[in-house]
């Protein structure tokens, strides 16, 4: 039992740090923070990232991906978030390129894969529907077979980032007879098809980022589809499970608690720096020790899997915790802003409103209400460890 | 980086999982804990045929020169199985002290009489008025012909009753709360002065109260006045030790809860079918991972020295208290009425995690040393600061 890095493990460390150093810069990093540029930034990070051949890490070797192991996985993980910078975004590389590869066949890939990994298509996710939230399984969209064509009716929502999509991948129903996990397909629609519109969702946290995506008689062509008609769940559940682990994100919570710190450390109420009162201090330290709890249950969870183990159950709580600690790390910094939570800052300036932190304090804190919902709400998870892990 | 356990590590977990099986029945405990002292003298010395005495100590007193991930290894099954055995008093603290400040000839004549079951020891540091502050000592030591007289009173002295050596922190020099001027005694128990007050403990254990009146000290342990750091240090091996005493106690519980939800019937179902609990014993689960996830990082930081040592240790503590508070409380109410009663050992798993979160500190002591190190230093500008500078 150790935790030591080999120094094979050190030098790659080293490498990472330079790459990050040279490559995420302030510039990118505002234009990233930003939701009006979020998509040029993310672009050309993504770019970046595809230069240095560090875009699909965890894809096969074949496909564009790296031999990292799985330590160097979670170095590189834990340098990018140290250093501020982001994953690229999912959607596209981590989940529907993980489905297309698992699950594909030989065209799929060669037709998608390098346009992913060249961030020349922007992907999104349509799983959820109006009437089909926790209850993922009960979903109504329908794809009718006319010849080489499914024909789509029906709608998905909370639909993020639709409204920059070239793809969406879908869970459809093509059968409505036996269980509701069977009859669904897994699609792969081009956004540009006649038929599909796009609604904006405003958001709580003043972010445009969920849509609704209506689907008309809308036609695709039988050769987007993933794997046999009617497995569809079959393919998207293994795509749950990642989804789960990635949400925890313990490091980029590190980095978070580290900024509440250096933020609490500047802010003095009458006198008193808010580090320490007694009071802030211990809500401060109780998100500390429960997230150097989940990093360890995270690197068991890892370690397992560089044995060629299955993870443990402790991994079924990753997401749980993990997203309750980005949400109590969110309310703690409203807190630290005092009255500034509650300005909005629109076009001023930091300067001329009194506070660098205001606008993004409440922002973060309601955008942050979405992670125990999304995924599985946390009650979901609950429900999950409990029949799977607990037996119950 | 991996947290599989070694060869040996594991014969030692199978060893006691064994003896546990065997000797450590809800009956067979509830034997061992009324006799007196609260321990079996016969389970010692099978203790120290199986050659579990001899862990931690160096390999040329006979010991078998094992770590903090074996001495890990050793508490959590004692705590799966509520073993009432003075393993902490004796070997951990007692025993670990000698090793670490006992004199060559002092370690030579002691050690292999921890070793061999002979020797019972213990660690007298704790004062009425003391709380967990442990430099807080007005017991007195001075010297007179050549000889060390203490005069004072330890209290809350686990095994103290059948310890027949003591080592006492006593103050040489110094003012009441100060670290430097403590200095750590070798003292016989049967020496002219000592008076025992014993009582048992909620767990079963024995502790006691000692008043020391003029008693010569045997020897001193470590250097004059600088008693604190050698017992500092060794308090951390034994936080670490009792946090995984609370694991085994914890997944002991948490088993025997699932266990009682699965098979208890109301409304014409196991109750483990209501929502309401599953979630709370998903809680449950989630807690004693969290303690196994900081045990787990506290003991590599320790065994390898690490930055991370003293930060990992502080909020495993933190967490040990918090979860036994969490799952105890849960494996009470889940079990209902029988979860109130002497028949069923859940009450007796409970009460040990509760004593466990009192050692050397409870969760709220080490939540503000955690708070003082991570947070430090505090904003230049606080006027606060600077008064109390």
């Amino acid at each position: 039992m150790h935790t030591r890095l080999s120094d094979k493990d050190l030098a790659f460390q080293q490498e990472a740090r330079h790459f990050l150093a040279e490559n995420w810069d302030a510039e990118l990093a505002s234009t990233c923070s930003n939701w009006k540029t979020m998509k040029e930034g993310m672009l050309e990070w993504q770019k970046r990232l595809h230069k240095r051949g560090w875009m699909a890490p965890h894809w096969p070797v074949e496909h564009g991906g790296t031999d990292w192991t799985v330590t160097q996985s979670f170095v590189y993980n834990s340098e990018r978030a140290a250093a501020g910078a982001p994953e690229a975004i999912a959607f596209g590389v981590t989940m529907v390129a993980s489905v297309i590869i698992a699950y594909g066949n030989d065209e799929q890939k060669e037709k998608f894969l390098p346009r992913i990994l060249e961030s020349k298509d922007w992907w999104c996710q349509g799983y959820s529907e109006p009437g089909a939230g926790s209850d993922l399984a009960s979903l109504k969209m329908r794809a009718d077979r006319e010849g080489d064509e499914y024909v789509l009716n029906g709608s998905k929502i909370w639909t993020t980032y639709a409204q920059y999509a070239d793809w969406i991948f879908c869970l459809v129903r093509t059968d409505s007879s036996g269980r509701k996990q069977e009859g669904i397909t897994f699609l792969l629609i081009d956004m540009k098809s006649p038929g599909v519109t796009v609604r904006p969702i405003n958001t709580i946290d003043g972010f445009h980022h969920l849509n609704e995506v209506f689907f008309d008689n809308v036609r695709v062509p039988v050769q987007n589809r993933i794997g046999e008609e009617g497995k569809g769940w079959t393919y998207a559940k293994s795509l749950l499970v990642q989804e789960r682990l990635s949400i925890a994100e313990v490091t980029d919570s590190k980095r978070g608690l580290a900024q509440l710190r250096e933020q609490a450390r500047r802010e003095v109420n009458g006198g008193l720096c808010l580090l320490e009162d007694p009071l802030f201090a211990k809500r401060l330290t109780d998100i500390e020790i429960d997230l150097m709890a989940l990093e360890f249950t995270e690197l068991r969870a890892l370690a397992s899997i560089a044995e060629g183990k299955e993870p443990g159950p402790e991994s079924s709580l990753l997401k749980l915790q993990g997203t309750e600690i980005q949400q109590a790390i969110q309310e703690l910094r409203m807190d630290v802003v005092a009255y500034y939570s509650g300005a909005l800052q629109g076009d001023l300036t930091a300067a001329q409103l009194g506070h660098e932190y205001a606008d993004a304090a409440q922002k973060h804190y309601f955008r942050g209400r979405a992670s125990s919902i999304y995924g599985g709400s946390n009650e979901v998870q609950k429900n999950i460890t409990a029949k799977y892990v607990l037996g119950l | 980086m991996n947290f599989n356990l070694s060869e040996e590590q594991n014969q030692i977990r199978d060893s006691i999982a064994r003896f546990v099986q065997e000797n450590y029945a809800f009956d067979q405990r509830n034997a061992v804990v009324a006799l007196e002292h609260g321990f079996s003298a016969k389970h010692w010395q099978q203790f120290a045929e199986l050659g579990w005495l001899s862990i931690p100590f160096a390999e040329e007193h006979g010991g078998f020169g094992g770590g903090p991930v074996d001495t890990m290894v050793i508490m959590q099954e004692f705590g799966r199985g509520l073993v009432a055995e003075p393993y902490l008093a004796t070997v951990l603290l007692f025993g670990s002290l000698l090793q670490a400040g006992g004199s060559e000839a002092l370690q030579g004549e002691y050690i292999p009489a921890i070793i061999s079951g002979e020797l019972q020891g213990a660690f007298a540091y704790l004062e009425r008025q003391s709380r967990y502050a442990m430099t807080d000592i007005t017991t007195s030591a001075k010297s007179t012909d050549d000889k060390w007289l203490i005069n004072g009173e330890k209290t809350v002295v686990l095994n103290g009753g059948a310890a027949q050596k003591l080592i006492v922190a006593a103050r040489s020099a110094g003012g009441q709360s100060d670290a430097a001027g403590i200095t750590l005694f070798l003292i016989d128990a049967a020496s002219a002065g000592v008076e025992r007050t014993t009582y048992r403990m909620t767990d079963g254990h024995e502790a006691a109260n000692i008043r020391f009146n003029d008693v010569e000290a045997e020897a001193v342990i470590g250097k004059l006045g600088e008693g604190y750091a050698l017992m500092d240090a060794i308090v951390d091996a034994a936080r670490l030790a009792t946090s995984a005493n609370a694991l085994g106690v914890m997944e002991t519980l948490n088993a025997q809860t699932l266990d009682y939800c699965k098979t208890r019937e109301q409304f014409g179902v196991a109750i483990g079918s209501f929502q309401a609990l599953q979630h709370r014993m998903v809680d449950m689960f989630g807690a004693c991972e969290n303690v196994k996830s900081l045990l787990y990082r506290a003991v590599c930081a320790a065994q390898d020295n690490t930055d991370d040592a003293r930060r990992s240790l502080l909020a495993l503590k933190v967490m040990t208290g918090r979860a036994g508070r969490l799952i105890g409380g849960e494996a009470i109410q889940l079990h209902g009425g029988m979860g109130m009663t002497d028949e069923l050992s859940v009450g007796f798993y409970v009460k040990r995690l509760m004593i466990i979160n009192t050692l050397f500190g409870d969760a709220d002591y080490h939540q503000r040393l955690f708070a003082t190190l991570v947070n430090e230093p505090v904003a230049s500008n606080s006027t606060s600061k600077s008064k109390a500078a």
